[in-house]
């Protein structure tokens, strides 16, 4: 094929091209003539029957929003339920001068400067022809005010509503959590999950907690009415109506009144309190402290409120007990204790001599026993009555980071729990892999040691180390733990129980447990480090203190002088469960900053189990202090 | 670069202005629908804004790409589209009864987005690496290249998509110069393979072409959409109900009023009037669209040039055609008006690859 020939061929099939192109473009233009007669036909020719229809167009639904469902503490104390009460709202499309209606209103109903903002807040979020309310929660006075008045403010209506409410305030804000009203965020949610029908005039759906985490249950099932209306969209009459389902009620595992023990017993101070019942998985007691008022949420934070909770350098929103994550310190111990055991590394006779520091070989460089010069002669029960740290640093040598981590992980460190509330974060248990995936650093023998105490790279929520406990109370057997129990409709009757199976049991040797239960009640005994905290209970329990440092103080919080003192003391730990023989209760207890697990932590466990178990309530003077010269029970180590 | 002139010339280099202003003249009349269908939710306008400001970074970007280099991605784009489409059949995220979603891990992604315009890449690249040797044995090649993706789209099932790729591949085909009478026969083997395909189907496939033969059939189900579309474009008249003004539209008798059927917000508040001006500005931007595929310089530039312009004409006609009740409801948005942004980013993609042609010298002159 010469070049010309090509060329040629070139110049047609861009010829043949072009023709091609101009038969689409015809056919385009074709086919928009097409729907502009489509368009011509029924807009113009049968305007009029469309527009009759449009018209005729008065068949309108109204959804009916069910009742949410209540929920209930284990003993039926209410925790969350609804109340009916009337609000004044404004439609904001039918007003043409908002700020001019509002302060007209104020003249006859009290409208502080919280409301104005809140209705702000709402207005900016949500559709022009929607129903917002400017007053929540009216009196009976306000009500028969407004109403004599009610000629004056065109597109202000009173409502009856049904309000949520936390009648127990702050105590266990973090379990119930809160409901909230529904944004363009969980829109999409609902959307996704195929649940936006069911919303249909729904205002409020859970945020947090409890009531996020069962949504579903709590919420019902929408009821709609079929109404036919007149042209300005009144109706003239109901067709037909299908009752809405109400919500679920939640029966909770939770015990009230020991939460309120427990959350009493920490004061002032910052913490987590979980309390497992070791043959149910039922949590008993979950406490986040600081709380907050979950009633503030409910219609609507206001900004002030919302910045005091947000900023505060004590992150009361935080659920410690679920989310944060803490070096389990010398908690960690019995674990190391039975897995030594059960991985024959260690024989309970067998006992080492503790200089007061540990080398690793070929090395010089101590770890330092908490007690200078260390504890003599300890075995395995020693160690543990006396939080021996030498002992578990050449322990953890043995063992090898990835036994520990695989071993510790059945009591469910490293792991989450499943319990049923979302947001569960999974602490750590570092392996070598682990290390090489996110540090790209290999795992050295050094990085073992500390963990061998719980102050290396591991790291635990309080929800974890009681289940952990649990476990061990529970002779090897784990339950899932579960805040509800039983699920109940409306009329009381149960829908479903949370199964309370075990999760699995783990294959451990009677004599190795019980070597290590032995050593944790004589932890509450003289001479044990939580001996003080334990002296005079009618009962015997087993426990193991911790104390866990502080790694350091983030860069860019503002905080007072004072206060970063405060804050760089180490956190406290216990863990414990009695009756010794046959537990009824496990938990673990945390105290941000309190020092010494034994002086701090150990108090609050004891308050906790002497109401549970015996019924006694604290005296006033006990729940607010505990004694911060306790038992030394660690040091720093480097 | 410190003049503001200077870095302006140089930052529109490669826009083509007349196709901009036409975009930019659709996308405004999209978010003035837009308010009005979601009853002044600003949130969504402005989320709709920042899709807009997205795709059209995107589009900007793919201007600047001279088109040697996108048809050298070609065909690794459509090897990809094609492992993804794969992996979706095999692990997909099953979401309303269809496996379009394949999780990463960091991010979800539909694979079949993606397809919209590698199909039609690869097809253009193929036949102009065999430009000078066109056999019948190359259009086979091509249609496999097609229906290979377009059968994995179908089982997914997105019988919408499907459609759309067949139909931009069918474009490439065509304006290559593929021989009436092999259309004929594809014509007649398609009618013929009608009731085969209907036995494929899927239900709610079939549900929708029984209601578009009668809506009011099933007034409750299927059909409520386009009996509630028509009612709104007709009784919109010829001038409208005015913006905002929509009862259809507000009193919620209108479904999926901020994506698939926008259109019938827009014609009940603009009437006869603003329907024909939105079809005028859609004839000027595709009218651009023909231009610079008329003048590109290469096959693969015609080729894709005019399939990214005829594609875009499908979606409108299919969008419109489903919402005026004389095709059946496809999930087609209406191109850069709906709500959504993966349309958009699509749709802009396209119309940045017309702007490289016609802005990049055109070396190759024919």
């Amino acid at each position: 094929m010469n070049r010309r020939v090509e060329l040629r061929n070139h110049l047609r099939e861009l010829h043949y091209f072009r023709i091609r192109l101009a038969i689409s473009a015809g056919f385009m233009l074709l086919l928009f003539l097409l729907l502009f007669t489509r368009f011509f036909y029924l807009q113009v020719s049968q305007r009029e029957h469309y527009h009759t229809l449009a018209e005729a167009n008065r068949i309108s639904i109204a959804p009916i929003v069910p009742n949410r469902g209540l929920i209930f503490d284990r003993n039926g104390e209410v925790l969350a339920h609804n109340y009916s009460a009337y609000t004044l709202e404004i439609i904001p499309s039918k007003v043409p001068d908002l700020e001019a209606l509002i302060n007209e209103l104020s003249t006859i109903v009290e409208i502080a400067p919280r409301d104005r903002k809140r209705f702000k807040k709402l207005r900016d979020e949500s559709k022009r022809f929607e129903s917002l309310p400017i007053r929540t929660r009216l009196t009976d006075v306000e009500v028969a005010r407004f109403a004599a008045n009610r000629y004056r403010f065109p597109g202000v209506e009173i409502k009856a509503r049904l309000f949520r409410q936390y009648p127990r305030g702050e105590s266990a804000s973090h379990v119930v959590g809160y409901i909230g009203r529904i944004n363009d965020k969980d829109l999409e949610q609902l959307e996704a999950r195929h649940d936006l029908a069911n919303y249909r005039g729904s205002l409020y759906m859970g945020k947090i907690g409890l009531e996020q985490s069962y949504e579903k249950e709590l919420h019902g099932i929408t009821g709609f009415e079929e109404m036919e209306t007149d042209a300005a969209g009144r109706v003239i009459r109901i067709i037909s109506r299908t009752p809405p389902i109400p919500g679920n009620n939640l029966m909770l595992s939770l015990d009230a009144k020991l939460q309120e023990v427990a959350e009493k017993a920490f004061g002032d101070r910052r913490g987590a309190l979980v309390a497992i019942e070791p043959d149910t998985g039922d949590i008993l007691a979950f406490v986040s402290k600081p709380g907050f008022d979950p009633n503030l949420f409910v219609d609507g934070i206001d900004s002030e409120n919302w910045d005091l909770l947000n900023n505060s350098i004590d992150r009361p929103l935080n659920n410690r007990a679920l989310r944060g994550m803490y070096p389990p310190g010398s908690t960690f111990k019995p674990f190391m204790a039975l897995a030594g055991l059960e991985l024959n590394k260690r024989n309970a006779q067998q006992g080492i001599s503790d200089p007061g520091y540990f080398s690793l070989p070929g090395s010089t460089h101590r770890f330092r026993d908490w007690k200078a010069g260390g504890h003599g002669y300890v075995d395995l029960h020693q160690s543990l009555v006396v939080s021996c740290d030498t002992y578990y640093y050449a322990l953890a040598n043995d063992l090898g980071i990835d036994n520990i981590a695989s071993f510790t992980g059945k009591f469910g460190l490293g792991k989450k729990t499943g319990i049923d509330i979302e947001g569960e974060v999974m602490g750590l248990m570092p392996t070598q892999e682990w290390k090489m995936k996110r540090h790209k650093q290999k795992w050295y023998a050094g990085d073992t040691i500390s963990v061998g105490i719980g102050q290396g790279y591991n790291l635990a929520t309080p929800l974890q180390l009681a289940f952990a406990t649990a476990i061990l109370a529970g002779k090897g057997t784990a339950f899932r733990p579960h805040l509800v129990k039983q699920i109940k409709n409306n009329s009381n009757e149960i829908l479903r129980e949370i199964a309370t199976e075990p999760l699995y049991t783990l294959d451990l040797n009677p004599a190795h447990l019980e070597a290590v239960k032995n050593a944790l009640i004589d932890v509450t005994r003289p001479g044990g480090t939580a001996a003080v905290a334990a002296a005079g209970a009618a009962y015997a329990f087993a426990g193991k203190t911790g104390t866990s440092q502080v790694v350091g103080v983030k860069q860019g919080e503002k905080y007072m002088e004072s206060k970063v003192q405060e804050r760089h003391r180490d956190h406290a730990l216990f863990i414990a469960y009695a009756p010794a023989k046959n537990p009824k209760i496990a938990l673990s207890v945390l105290v941000e900053n309190g020092g010494h697990g034994g002086a701090t932590a150990a108090p609050i466990a004891r308050l906790v189990m002497d109401y549970f178990l015996l019924g006694i309530l604290p005296k006033e003077s006990e729940a607010k202090t505990a004694d911060p010269a306790g038992d030394d029970e660690e040091a720093v180590h480097d | 670069m410190t003049d503001p002139l200077r870095l302006w010339h140089y930052l529109t280099r490669y826009i083509d202005g007349f196709l901009l202003v036409g975009l930019l003249m659709l996308m405004t009349t999209g978010l003035i629908t837009l308010y009005s269908a979601t009853d002044a939710n600003l949130s969504r306008v402005t989320n709709q804004g920042i899709n807009m400001l997205v795709a059209l970074g995107i589009m900007w970007l793919v201007a600047n790409i001279p088109l040697q280099h996108i048809m050298r991605i070609a065909f690794p784009i459509y090897l990809t589209g094609l492992l993804l489409l794969l992996c979706v059949m095999l692990f997909g995220e099953i979401n309303n009864g269809a496996r379009r979603w394949l999780n990463l891990g960091v991010t979800r992604i539909q694979p079949s987005e993606l397809m919209k315009i590698a199909v039609p890449l690869m097809m253009a690249w193929y036949f102009d690496m065999h430009e000078a040797t066109l056999r019948l044995r190359d259009y086979g090649v091509a249609t496999l290249l097609l229906l290979l993706p377009v059968v994995l789209i179908l089982r997914q099932p997105d019988l919408g998509t499907a459609l759309l790729i067949a139909a931009s591949g069918f474009y490439v085909l065509f304006l290559t110069g593929l021989s009436w009478r092999i259309m004929v026969g594809l014509a007649i083997v398609g009618a013929g393979s009608v009731p085969f395909l209907w036995s494929m189907m899927h239900d709610y496939q079939r549900r929708r072409v029984m209601t578009l033969l009668d809506p009011t059939q099933d007034a409750l189900g299927a059909g409520y959409h386009t009996i509630q579309s028509t009612i709104a474009i007709g009784s919109g008249g010829v001038l409208g109900k005015g913006w905002q003004h929509g009862t259809q539209t507000h009193l919620d008798f209108l479904p999926e009023k901020s994506t698939d059927f926008i259109f019938a917000v827009f014609s009940e508040e603009f009437g006869l009037v603003g329907n024909s001006l939105l079809l005028l500005l859609y004839v000027v931007v595709i009218g651009r669209g023909m231009f610079i595929t008329a003048n590109a310089p290469t096959q693969f530039t015609r080729l894709i040039a005019g399939s990214i312009t005829l594609t875009f004409f499908t979606y409108i006609f299919v969008n419109m055609g489903m919402v005026i009740g004389i095709l059946p409801v496809v999930g087609v948005p209406l191109p850069l008006i709906s709500y959504g942004g993966t349309s958009m980013v699509t749709m802009l993609l396209g119309f940045g690859i017309l702007m490289s042609i016609q802005t990049h010298p055109k070396l190759v002159k024919t």
